[in-house]
């Protein structure tokens, strides 16, 4: 606590004393739930997880291809095209490790966050994952890596349906 | 006031959408409205504006999330946490000032997505002195519609007559998701939510997208065939205490009215506007708005109603195009549904439902329970 906190008239309090009786406390939480209707891009792309494929759309204006789908394509603003199935490997366009989780707990064995760009996606076009079966030391940008999937009967139309993405063992 | 809307679009208005996402829906609005202008969003139109609410959307700074489907990335793009007639009057000022001369406005609901809808209403009542008693929001409804009955003699026929009208209306309107034949009775007998508001009082949520485009006058005129020209805006908010309201009149309404009648040179509503879309969450809140609006005395808008002068073919026609009770509620975008409707009918492309020889109209909204705040804004086929 800083001194002019310190030189702030009043009580502290403590958790304990906001649980006791004493104090006056209010508890919400709000009720807010909702179930986001997928549509056609992301419904295609879960689907064909499940199915251990990556798929994309081309915009045939600029000829780039969209990894996840979308069904516009927000350069050119028209409909995408066609479908395009993707490979499953790709190279690390960014990455970091991060020693928290995702309710800030700090973490010994810390999470490999990673956006890889798919061979068959157009530059700069990647997708979110986790980085396994790594040594952190050698983790870099341009690493190739490629994705390990979930045994079939195990996927469920998820992006975890990818477990992680690895390093390609060069030969 | 020299700004005008050059072209609208839509999605039609349904109950539920499970086949696309909210992107997907704005996206084919968005091509509609700038086919109808004859604009490229990547070239000619200079800023974009979205109403939203995150707690409606279930996403936090909603803003992030609208640029790739209207056509906006790496362009001014703000989101207005408010109705659509808000982000209209705010893409009207960005005009004014010079810096922009064409602009998009957005607003959607995708209300299906939303699993709670009465938690996300209730998150808007203070915490600690109004959400202690586990109870439906909607009876902030019932508490005002209470107060309006009684101070004004409004019956709940009356009310019940509101309803009648605007499913009738919205038979007329292919976009409408609620259009019926109900009777007074199918009205009075459905069973009360929050006694004296029954089920049918109360507007339905559904899904939608408008999209418009705006232009200053020297862009409207190169643009449009019929521009429809915004003569006079207002927006006003009363205060959070339900427990201090006026509640027997809609004096956030009034005081924007009173500015936009201003700007606008409405000296005498009842006469210079034809026709008015206003807000009907609840059957009661248009007899108010009517009022507020000046469009009747105060207290004689549920009798008028019952008499007809608010009926398509009546004198002064509100809620022609069904309302939120018969197109749907949309939450945010049903302040633009009003608007998209006067846009239609000053251009005269209301097919079945056109009021004939309009030349100004009035759209108002309002936020619905708990809120006490709306905006008007007088739109004109003259310049």
């Amino acid at each position: 606590m800083s001194e002019k906190v310190k030189d702030l008239r009043g009580t502290r309090l403590s958790a304990a004393d906001l649980e006791s009786k004493d104090t006056i406390t209010f508890r919400g939480r709000p009720n807010a739930k909702y179930a986001w209707s997928a549509g056609i891009a992301y419904t295609k792309y879960l689907e064909e997880l499940k199915n251990g494929r990556i798929v994309g759309r081309r915009c045939r204006q600029c000829d780039r291809v969209l990894v996840p789908p979308r069904m516009f394509c927000e350069q050119c603003f028209r409909a995408t095209d066609e479908w395009v199935y993707v490979k499953g490997t790709g190279k690390i366009n960014t990455y970091s490790i991060s020693y928290l989780d995702a309710d800030a707990n700090r973490i010994k064995t810390p999470i490999l966050v990673a956006v890889v760009d798919l061979d068959g996606a157009s530059p700069g076009i990647g997708i979110l994952h986790k980085l396994g079966n790594v040594d952190i030391e050698k983790i870099h940008v341009g690493m190739p890596v490629q994705a390990v999937w979930k045994p079939t009967n195990e996927r469920e139309g998820s992006v975890t349906d990818i477990l992680y993405f690895e390093p390609i063992k060069e030969e | 006031m020299t700004v005008a809307i050059v072209g609208v679009g839509h999605t039609s208005f349904q109950s539920t959408t499970p086949d696309i996402s909210f992107k997907e829906q704005m996206f084919e609005a968005a091509v509609k409205a700038y086919e109808d202008a004859g604009v490229n969003p990547r070239k000619d139109i200079a800023s974009f504006l979205t109403a939203a609410e995150d707690y409606y959307e279930g996403y936090s700074i909603f803003d992030e999330f609208v640029p790739d489907q209207l056509g906006a990335v790496l362009r001014p793009v703000c989101t207005i946490g408010g109705d659509g007639l808000l982000a209209l009057i705010n893409g009207v000022m960005q005009i004014e000032t010079g810096l922009f001369d064409v602009v998009a406005i957005e607003a959607h609901s995708k209300a299906s997505d939303i699993l709670t809808f009465p938690g996300i209403v209730t998150h808007g009542l203070d915490p600690i002195y109004n959400r202690a008693f586990n109870v439906h929001p909607y009876f902030v409804a019932g508490l005002e519609m209470r107060r309006y009955l009684h101070e004004t003699g409004t019956t709940r026929e009356q009310c019940a007559a509101v309803v009648v009208k605007n499913k009738q209306n919205a038979l007329s309107n292919p976009s409408a998701a609620f259009a019926a034949k109900m009777t007074m009775d199918d009205v009075m007998n459905s069973e009360f939510v929050s006694d004296p508001l029954t089920r049918r009082d109360i507007s339905p949520l559904a899904d939608g997208v408008i999209v418009m485009v705006l232009a200053s006058e020297e862009k409207a005129k190169q643009l449009s065939d019929h521009p429809v020209w915004l003569k006079g805006v207002g927006w006003c908010s009363d205060t959070p205490w339900i427990e201090s309201r006026t509640w027997s009149a809609a004096e956030y309404a009034r005081l924007a009215a009173e500015r936009a009648y201003k700007m606008a040179g409405i000296k005498n509503p009842q006469k210079q506007i034809a026709f008015a879309e206003v807000d009907d969450w609840f059957s009661y809140k248009e007899l108010q708005h009517i009022e507020a609006l000046g469009l009747c005395e105060n207290g004689e808008a549920g009798k008028l109603s019952e008499q007809g002068n608010f009926s398509r073919n009546g004198k002064l026609p509100v809620n022609v195009s069904g309302g939120r009770i018969g197109a749907g509620n949309l939450l945010e975008a049903s302040a633009l549904q009003s608007v998209l409707e006067c846009v239609l009918q000053l251009q005269g492309q209301a097919g079945k439902r056109q009021v004939k020889d309009a030349e100004t109209a009035v759209a108002q909204s309002w936020r619905g329970v708990p809120t006490a705040t709306g905006c008007v804004a007088v739109l004109s086929s003259e310049l």
